[in-house]
């Protein structure tokens, strides 16, 4: 070991930037989707959905699509019922929702009938020519009629309103009695709107039930395999045994990734009735219109402080816009997921938050799109607060928060919200920012250019996350403990197989887990072939999503690869003619104490176990672990944007962002940046362009890539990246998961950016996306002389 | 209808409905499945093939029927002789990808694009890119690895004995 030029000792294989071993097939053409897959004899699956937001359904025609050629069935409610199929539990296992209409349709888009054909032509040629009668009913769109219950969107429930639930954690009398004596306060709405994660790889399935053996195979899109064959087994009374999910190259998920969809079941009871395999693969269209949307939460946050800026308490309340069903994949005990997390960075002596979700006639979800769950929208809430409150106080926005800090002696933290964060350096991490970006010159500039009359803003955001889902005392889904697993069989030779219970989507798995298995073993991660996402052969796990995989599935890897390591040592002190004890593990290599000349690789421990085991040893050298994490882990970070708005267009140009990261230990330092490239670009997007808007009579106007924008390579900023380090102390190699953070963090920055460059107008607050005209009309109104003229 | 198309250098003869797109016949009549669908409106571009070596096609906005008579090269045949080219090259060496379901697409715009203009700035290699979607990388290590790409490119093309002092 050598030591590099921050101090850190030089590592063997964690800490490198190591290519990424998915690569080759990916730049050749050929990665392997779920649309890739063609089976003989394979049928395809088309849907019909209702282009009304709520109506009933009086009749439903198959004839005419029978007609078409090349047609073998069509599928609707009815028939799922006569299969038990017509309604399957949401993942959080408070709800459940329709598979095809039956009775209505609750939103729009929402799936009548499946056509099963020949081509994929005829598929949606049928479903073309299926003929449905509907009756439109009066939808309720904005939750805030919803709650007033004159549209019953569920009469299917025994409760008779549009409420689903109410949740509160923190001291609501301490706080309302704190803000009510608090020197200055603010109390501000602000909704993050309904987004879409969009991977540009749809959903699909290809559903094939062997009669033969009795077996069904899924090939799927999936997240989460594991948890989908349980799911399958419990909602179709197959035995899991029966059920193998292969979830091959995915295109991308975000979250999206994780429900269980509409296409998926009837795919899968069509390939039942009819013996062949039947693939589904969703347009875009329907990707937008009805899979796991997030976000839609309109919060009011009031924050109360002292005159020196000391924050006294934080109450946030939340109407939550759940859609028709819910279907949010959020664990059991945290229907409204880890909104908890609202109370950020900063040390709040008391806090309360509480939130209502109700139904709406629009499409069902509340996934955690590239976030823990419902992290995102406490992050947005409590940094946008922060500003309106610097702003209040007419302090500087990066004093108002190096002032409120939990600090490096507080950790554990306990927070008022009922999370003990494991550890951080806010104060580091933010005057590195601040540092690094020239903070005073650009306020002095700013300054300059107010007096112009320009418009140039300056936005921080210094966001706490909760990830890595999760200790099992209080995680699960469906009943399912959220731990994670990895089994390491190390081959005669020293080479290996690393199988793990998560599934990447670009995360680039197939590298950081080599990495950190070869990190614990000394073997070389080029020779470590890693292998997720099918069922038969990857032990139990719960999946890839709210930045699980390192925290947990990580933390697997690592340990079982020390039950191998300890293995190992047995079979070297046999190899050495030591005892036990005296056999130690240290530059990747076992030693006897003390004869730093006498070495056995693990390589050579390797090849003993199949070829010379100790006298009554067991041969072989692999193990398996299920990784049970003592608590979450705390990703931090603090951002900072730079942008100059035009005034005459409202357009905002991002002159710099830059992102100071600390996700304790990194594996793989350019996977790493990559990440956070790509997750601040999705943050950005969500900041100024994404929003699935619906009009008054539930009509989704967000159908495609023209309405429902992508960032481009020409409006993407240029990111600037760094880090700090503050291992986690209770995760066996101190990661923290990382993934997630910038679509977190960066939304607030873009925001509080823009909120600053429009102070001097008086704006306080405008809701995302921040569309040009969005902003023009904010400097045109905010502007006396624009107002007057 | 009866089309003749080369693909990657071979010629293929097929039947093929008129209606059918020229990305479903490369994928699922010649198997070629590195072209992927991602939006059905010519918005990701994904599914980008080269057409006649010198235009970046969507080939979910093509009948395979305007493809007769043309030469189409997809991803598949973009490495020569067991070497990658040097846009593969870099994009793995400079993280260009995450999830590979854009890459293909980028690959075969960079490839046209830089015959073009084989010395381009970054804002004009982002202007080229800026049909192609990427949700993953956020487009950096896109840009730096056509900027490599280029760079190799230029130095393949350059005369093998510079002259002196050039």
């Amino acid at each position: 070991m050598s030591a590099t030029t921050d101090g850190v000792a030089e590592r063997h294989s964690i800490g490198q930037s190591m290519k990424r071993k998915e690569d080759p097939r990916f730049i050749q053409g050929r990665g392997h989707y779920v649309d890739d897959i063609s089976l003989p004899g394979m049928l395809y699956l088309a849907l019909v959905h209702s282009p009304y937001a709520h109506a009933r359904i009086n009749k439903i025609d198959k004839a005419p699509a029978l007609a078409v050629p090349g047609v073998i069935a069509v599928l609707t409610g009815e028939d799922l019922a006569a299969h038990g199929l017509s309604w399957i539990p949401t993942f959080h296992g408070y709800d459940k929702q329709m598979v095809l209409c039956v009775g209505k349709a609750l939103y729009q888009f929402q799936e009548v009938a499946g056509v099963i054909a020949t081509s994929r032509e005829a598929a949606y040629d049928g479903a073309e020519a299926v003929e449905v009668e509907y009756e439109q009913l009066a939808p309720v769109i904005d939750p805030f009629e919803s709650k007033k219950d004159g549209i019953l969107v569920r009469e299917d429930r025994e409760a008779k309103t549009n409420h689903i639930y109410h949740w509160e954690v923190g001291d609501r009398e301490k706080t309302d009695a704190a803000l009510k004596a608090s020197e200055v306060s603010i109390s501000q709405q602000i909704y993050f709107q309904r987004c879409h994660p969009a991977p540009l790889e749809p959903c699909g399935v290809i559903a094939d039930m062997n009669p033969a053996t009795g077996r069904l195979t899924l090939y799927l899109t999936s997240q989460a395999p594991h948890a989908h064959r349980t799911v399958v087994s419990l909602v179709t009374g197959i035995p899991e045994d029966k059920i193998h999910v292969i979830s091959p190259d995915l295109g991308g998920g975000f979250g999206n990734k994780v429900p269980v969809y509409a296409g998926y079941v009837v795919a899968a009871a069509a390939s039942v009735v009819l013996g062949k395999p039947v693939k589904w693969i969703e347009t875009r269209t329907e990707n937008l219109t009805t899979t796991g949307f997030a976000r839609d939460y309109h919060m009011t946050v009031d924050i109360g402080a002292k005159r020196d800026g000391k924050i006294t308490a934080l109450r946030v309340a939340t109407v939550a816009d759940h859609g028709a069903f819910d279907a949010a994949a959020d664990p059991t005990k945290y229907p409204a997921g880890l909104f908890g997390i609202v109370t950020g960075s900063y040390d709040f002596p008391t806090a309360f938050t509480e939130l209502d979700a109700y139904f709406t006639n629009k499409a069902p979800g509340g996934i955690a799109y590239r976030c823990s769950f419902r992290v995102t929208e406490a992050s947005y809430a409590i940094e946008r607060g922060m500003d309106v409150l610097a702003k209040k106080l007419a302090m500087d926005p990066a004093q108002l928060r190096l002032k409120n800090f939990v600090r490096k002696d507080q950790f554990p933290y306990p927070s008022p919200l009922g999370f003990v964060y494991d550890s951080g350096d806010y104060q580091l991490t933010l005057n590195k920012a601040l540092k690094a970006i020239g903070y005073d010159d650009l306020r002095r500039e700013q300054a300059e250019k107010r007096k112009r009359g320009e418009l140039m803003g300056i936005g921080i955001s210094t966001f706490t996350e909760v990830v890595g889902a999760g200790p099992s005392k209080l995680f699960d889904i469906m009943g399912i403990k959220m731990f994670d697993s990895a089994e390491i069989r190390v081959h005669p030779t020293g080479s290996a197989i690393l199988r793990a219970g998560t599934k990447s989507q670009g995360q680039g798995h197939e590298t950081t887990w080599a990495q950190i298995a070869a990190e614990e073993l000394g073997l070389d991660p080029q020779n470590i072939l890693v292998e997720e996402g099918d069922t038969d052969t990857a032990p139990y796990g719960l999946g890839t999503y709210a930045s699980r995989s390192t925290p947990v599935a990580g933390g697997a890897i690592a340990l079982a690869a020390r039950r191998i390591r300890e293995k190992a040592r047995a079979i070297a002190a046999h190899l050495l003619e030591a005892p036990l004890d005296d056999v130690e593990w240290e530059n990747y290599a076992f030693h006897v104490r003390g004869v730093p000349e006498s070495k056995v690789t693990m390589q050579e421990c390797a090849f003993a176990a199949y070829t010379n085991p100790a006298p009554d040893s067991e041969p072989g050298l692999e193990a398996t672990f299920y990784y049970d994490p003592p608590n979450m882990t705390f990703p931090h970070g603090a951002y900072l944007a730079v942008v100059d708005l035009d005034r005459e267009t409202g357009a905002v140009k991002v002159r710099r962002f830059l992102a100071i990261d600390d996700c304790g230990t990194i594996i793989n330092p350019m996977i790493v940046e990559g990440q956070i490239h790509g997750g601040l670009t999705e943050g950005f997007a969500i900041a100024f362009m994404q929003e699935i808007v619906y009009d008054a009579d539930g009509n989704n106007l967000a159908t495609n890539f023209t309405d429902y924008l992508l960032p481009t390579s020409l409006e993407t900023p240029k990111w600037e990246t760094d880090k700090t380090t503050t291992p986690s102390p209770h995760h066996p190699i101190g990661a923290k998961g990382v993934g997630e953070s910038p679509n977190v963090g960066s939304p607030a920055a873009f925001v509080n950016a823009v909120m600053d460059a429009l102070a001097p107008l008086g704006v306080t607050h405008i809701d995302m996306p921040l569309t040009r005209d969005k902003v023009w009309n904010a400097i045109r109104q905010g502007t006396p002389a624009a107002a007057s003229g | 209808m009866k089309i003749s198309v080369t693909v990657n250098g071979t010629k293929y003869e097929r039947d093929v409905e008129p209606r059918t797109l020229l990305v479903y016949f490369l994928r699922e009549a010649l198997g070629l499945t590195g072209a992927h669908v991602g939006c059905d409106s010519s918005s990701c571009g994904v599914c980008t093939v080269v057409l006649d070596g010198e235009r970046a096609v969507k080939s979910c906005t093509m009948f395979a029927v305007q493809a007769d008579g043309h030469a189409i090269t997809t991803v598949e045949g973009l490495a020569q002789g067991g070497k990658l080219h040097p846009l593969q090259q870099a994009f793995w060496d400079c993280h260009g990808l995450q999830c590979g379901f854009c890459t293909p697409g980028m690959l075969m715009t960079s490839y046209v694009f830089l015959q073009r203009n084989p010395d381009p700035s970054e804002a004009e290699i982002r202007d080229a890119l800026s049909g192609n979607l990427c949700r993953c990388t956020g487009y950096q290590n896109i840009v730096a690895s056509v900027q490599q790409a280029a760079g190799v490119l230029r130095a393949e093309a350059a005369p093998a004995a510079e002259p002196v002092g050039a």
